[in-house]
């Protein structure tokens, strides 16, 4: 265990070096932020149906959700990536570690850091200026809390899970590129998912892209509470180990073909 | 005792090849034409602790098919492999962290971490106790002289830096055995030697033993006292440099400058033939057991205006370079007709 503690760390403090990168990700994300908040200031103003989320419970879980936003937004460990595609993966085999673990702490870090250093000061900056609300109570915040760090273990097994498929699509424009807009498209980051249609509102809820953000941002605004909130937990825990599952399957698969195929 | 052992080691892949062109692509997609190349034929030999063996062959020939089999990331067809008494692809995790691996292409330091950092990095992955660790990272920093380098980032070291930083991160852990693979590949003169005065070291003092790739045949001259031959994925010579230029050749090659105040002329001489010329530097080639060196020489001293002379054995390169040929020539003989 402590071998992956000590890649998982180092590659944080690597990481969080990485300032510019950090405040140029806060200025979009911000001003995304404030985009999207005026399409659904319009859409409130125009519409006089009753919604499934109020306009002020609708503009903190838009806030929230920018500064979430890294929870969603994929990409392919470049890394580890790189070394399938000069073949060299194999020699990892040479470090005394197992794979899987090895390139989940180093999934796990890679969100992680960025995440931190991006989403306290949008959330900062947005509960100053833009009506970010504070959470609906103790329990939610604290419910929030917990979720959002579930969300950020099924995000890093979202990644690993996309990168080990580069094993077998070596150009990296399969699955590895379809994945991650999926994902992002139903997380609830484009559009919160209560707005969708209910007839794809069941599949919506099914698919584990809906543990990433909806389900913290839902419980933080209460829009989630009791009973849902813990069902809508116990759904982001069971994707989670699913997916950790899959992960390692997949990954053994692919190192198979690999030791016998060289790569 | 032996600490390698390998019997009858074969390894087939298979590629898929597809037409050249347009039409070949198209093809491609609905018909692949899938071959198989054997990459190793029935590989035997055995290696005891502490040697420090030459694994020498052309691009191709199956070394790193052997090397990767060896160090338990490649499984192979068939046959036998015991290294320090594991069967290296079946318990990797417990066998790798009794071996160290050098590739000389790639790096096992992380890009963007100080030097150090990557060591400690290492301690933990191969959960070295702190105080062996310590021991072993000071004397490895005092003799490969990485003092200056630990604070810099690894992307940041030249090759020859890297190289002996590569190094010292193969044996923090101490492995009994240790592959390298190209490790000189790139250096400059001065880093080339450093490598290989510590590699020689690190065998002698240390009691290591080094399985070393290379195609720098100065490496295994300087290195190596046994050399296996890999040639068509089949072991094509094992023995002592010495033994390996006996089978191929037994002649010497002897060089003469002739004085400059003189008329040139052209030396030939009835039991050595002059294989090159450079100006007045002739270099001829002469079988010892046919006649002896000092015949030659005085012969020729006596005949021509002789500045300069000397005897050498034919570099190694001309030596393996001859088996290769010798081995392409009857593959070419022995193909149907």
């Amino acid at each position: 265990m402590k071998k992956y503690l000590a890649i998982l760390r180092s590659r944080f403090q690597t990481l969080l070096q990485y300032r510019t990168a950090a405040l140029a990700g806060i200025g979009t994300q911000l001003f995304f932020g404030l985009v999207r908040m005026m399409i659904f200031d319009g859409f409130f103003h125009s519409s006089t149906q009753s919604q499934p989320m109020t306009s002020a419970q609708t503009v903190t879980y838009i806030w929230l959700g920018q500064a979430l936003l890294l929870l969603t937004l994929f990409d392919v460990d470049k890394e580890v990536a790189a070394l399938i595609r000069s073949g060299n993966v194999a020699y990892e085999l040479t470090k005394p570690a197992d794979l899987y673990a090895m390139w989940f702490a180093r999934a796990f870090s890679g969100r992680a850091a960025p995440l931190l250093m991006r989403s306290v000061p949008i959330f900062v900056v947005a509960g100053l200026f833009f009506d970010l609300r504070p959470p609906a109570s103790v329990t939610a915040g604290l419910l929030f809390l917990l979720s959002a760090s579930v969300a950020l273990v099924l995000s890093a097994s979202m990644v690993v899970l996309i990168t080990t498929t580069l094993l077998w699509t070596i150009s990296g424009q399969g699955i590895s590129r379809l994945a991650p807009v999926l994902i992002f498209f139903f997380s609830g980051i484009v559009i919160p998912l209560p707005f969708f249609p209910d007839r794809i509102q069941r599949v919506v809820d099914f698919l584990p892209s809906r543990g990433l953000i909806d389900t913290p941002l839902r419980i933080y605004i209460g829009h989630l509470g009791g009973s849902a909130a813990l069902l809508a937990m116990a759904h982001q825990l069971a994707w989670v180990l699913t997916l950790l599952l899959i992960g390692r399957i997949v990954l053994m698969r692919g190192l198979r073909k690999l030791v016998i195929q060289g790569g | 005792m032996s600490q390698i052992l390998v019997e009858n080691l074969t390894k087939t892949f298979r590629v898929s090849r597809r037409a050249p062109g347009l039409w070949g692509s198209v093809k491609g997609l609905l018909r692949r034409d899938v071959r198989e190349i054997r990459a190793l034929d029935g590989i035997s030999f055995s290696i005891g602790r502490g040697e420090l063996v030459g694994y020498i062959g052309p691009n191709g020939a199956g070394k790193s098919t052997t090397v990767k089999i060896l160090s338990g990331i490649l499984v192979p067809d068939s046959g036998r492999v015991s290294v320090l008494g594991h069967v290296p692809w079946m318990d990797r995790i417990e066998y790798v962290r009794r071996i160290g691996v050098v590739f000389g292409q790639r790096t096992q330091l992380w890009w963007d971490l100080p030097v150090i950092e990557s060591f400690d990095l290492l301690r933990d992955i191969y959960s070295v106790s702190p105080d062996r660790y310590r021991l072993m990272r000071d004397r490895l920093i005092e003799i490969l002289e990485l003092g200056e380098l630990l604070n810099i980032t690894v992307r940041q070291l030249s090759l020859g830096q890297r190289m002996r930083c590569d190094l010292a991160a193969a044996l923090l852990h101490e492995p009994e055995l240790l592959f390298l693979d190209e490790p000189t590949i790139g250096l400059d003169a001065v880093s080339k030697l450093a490598v290989r005065e510590f590699i020689r070291r690190l065998n002698q003092e240390s009691g290591v033993t080094v399985i070393l790739t290379t195609h720098d045949m100065d490496d295994i001259e300087a290195l190596c006292r046994r050399v296996l031959v890999i040639g068509d994925g089949r072991i094509l010579s094992d023995g002592t440099l010495s033994d390996l230029r006996a089978s191929v050749t037994r002649e010497r090659w002897l060089t003469v400058d002739l004085a400059e105040d003189v008329p040139m002329v052209c030396i030939t001489d009835p039991d050595a033939q002059v294989i090159r010329q450079e100006g007045r530097r002739f270099f001829l080639s002469f079988d010892p057991q046919r006649i002896a060196v000092a015949d030659v020489i005085a012969r020729i001293a006596q005949n021509y205006p002789v500045h300069d002379l000397f005897v050498e054995n034919p570099p190694i390169e001309f030596i393996v370079a001859r088996i290769y040929a010798e081995r392409a020539r009857s593959a070419v003989a022995g193909r149907p007709q």
